[in-house]
């Protein structure tokens, strides 16, 4: 039996989503959720959609919240800025419970400007229409976040978005 | 070119032949003739999160494979999501019919040409994102048909309808809650308050 400290951060997301019935993943592809997107790819549990844009994921999860599947949305930080009237029309103004799973560039050794600032508009936009937000930083608390956010998320109706830190992930590095 | 048709009509139309196929309509004039042609538990309609019509009827289908989904959109709110056309093309849904209501204009705005007046066609740009069963409607005749045989193929298809600018003819009541929780109920994935 591995302990927690012995799993990669990305398998405890993967058993936290199945272990919470949530068998869609919609992602824009992003290069720190390559173990997730490869994960949900290649497990038959997961049906996996990948999106041209954030919004047009997040009305797919909507949907598919509607007609009875659970889904989590997997984007970059940058991404976030694409979806604010989408989450605030479609997820907050019809109760619709998606989760968003959001790899966070912008912080931590970030070697783009553009992704910087980009970055930052995660935690006002979510604060602004009163969706709970978490960083996840420790691998010991990614199951716990993840699955109290789940639960809440379906019990209230409520969108939540979790921002995985470079501490937990390691980031991007500039390789220069 | 197909000849400039009413959307009331074919909404009409439309409803008329239907019996649990859930229908996405989009935000506007779409949604609003959806609901005056005759509302049903199993349509919903959108107030805002423009363009995303289709994407909301995919994941109604991925969710209920043995549901018919239908999603409405018009040209503006299209133009600003074609990228989902590529993912429906892409994901190859069996059970999925989407249909374009075009009058070659942003009708709610006050009238604006959209690039579909300059002549950006929605069937070939499906067609093109591999939805290959793609056509244009001629009359309201060939659209029914069109609509009888898209919910009888296997796979994601496409019917273009050249509309004109007429106003709705009603409107849903504004209350996304409620327009969600009955939807739900139609699909199924939600009880009526207190019956457990």
């Amino acid at each position: 039996m591995l302990s927690a400290s012995d799993k990669a951060w990305s398998d405890v997301v993967l058993e936290t989503l199945k272990a919470n019935d949530v068998r869609l993943a919609v992602y824009v592809p992003d290069k720190i959720l390559i173990p997730l997107i490869d994960g949900v790819v290649a497990d038959p549990f997961f049906k996996a959609v990948c999106a041209t844009r954030e919004e047009e994921a997040l009305g797919i999860c909507a949907g598919a919240w509607m007609g009875g599947m659970r889904s989590i949305l997997m984007m970059q930080t940058s991404g976030f800025g694409n979806i604010p009237n989408a989450l605030a029309s479609l997820a907050v103004a019809y109760q619709i419970p998606v989760i968003l799973l959001i790899s966070e560039r912008g912080a931590l050794g970030e070697f783009n400007a553009g992704q910087v600032w980009s970055s930052r508009v995660v935690a006002p936009v979510c604060t602004a229409l009163g969706i709970p937000h978490y960083a996840i930083e420790r691998l010991d608390d990614v199951e716990f976040i993840l699955d109290r956010s789940i639960k809440q998320a379906v019990a209230t109706q409520s969108p939540a978005a979790l921002v995985l830190s470079p501490l937990l992930t390691g980031g991007k590095v500039f390789a220069a | 070119m197909s000849e400039r048709m009413r959307r009331i009509d074919l909404m009409r139309r439309l409803t008329g032949m239907l019996h649990d196929e859930a229908v996405v309509g989009g935000i506007g004039n779409t949604n609003f003739d959806l609901f005056a042609a005759g509302h049903r538990p199993q349509n919903f309609y959108m107030l805002g999160s423009m363009g995303l019509a289709f994407p909301i009827a995919l994941g109604v289908a991925l969710a209920q494979p043995e549901r018919r989904v239908i999603g409405i959109e018009g040209d503006g709110s299209l133009l600003m999501n074609l990228g989902c056309l590529a993912t429906i093309g892409t994901v190859a849904p069996a059970n999925l019919t989407l249909i374009v209501m075009d009058n070659a204009s942003y009708q709610i705005t006050g009238g604006q040409p959209s690039a579909s007046a300059a002549g950006a066609d929605f069937v070939a740009i499906a067609r093109g994102a591999g939805i290959a069963r793609s056509e244009w409607s001629r009359d309201p005749d060939d659209f029914a048909r069109l609509v009888e045989g898209a919910l009888q193929s296997i796979g994601p298809s496409l019917i273009g309808a050249r509309i004109d600018e007429a106003p709705a003819a009603g409107q849903p009541a504004r209350d996304p809650a409620q327009i969600r929780d009955r939807f739900m109920q139609a699909m199924g994935t939600r009880k009526e308050f207190g019956t457990g």
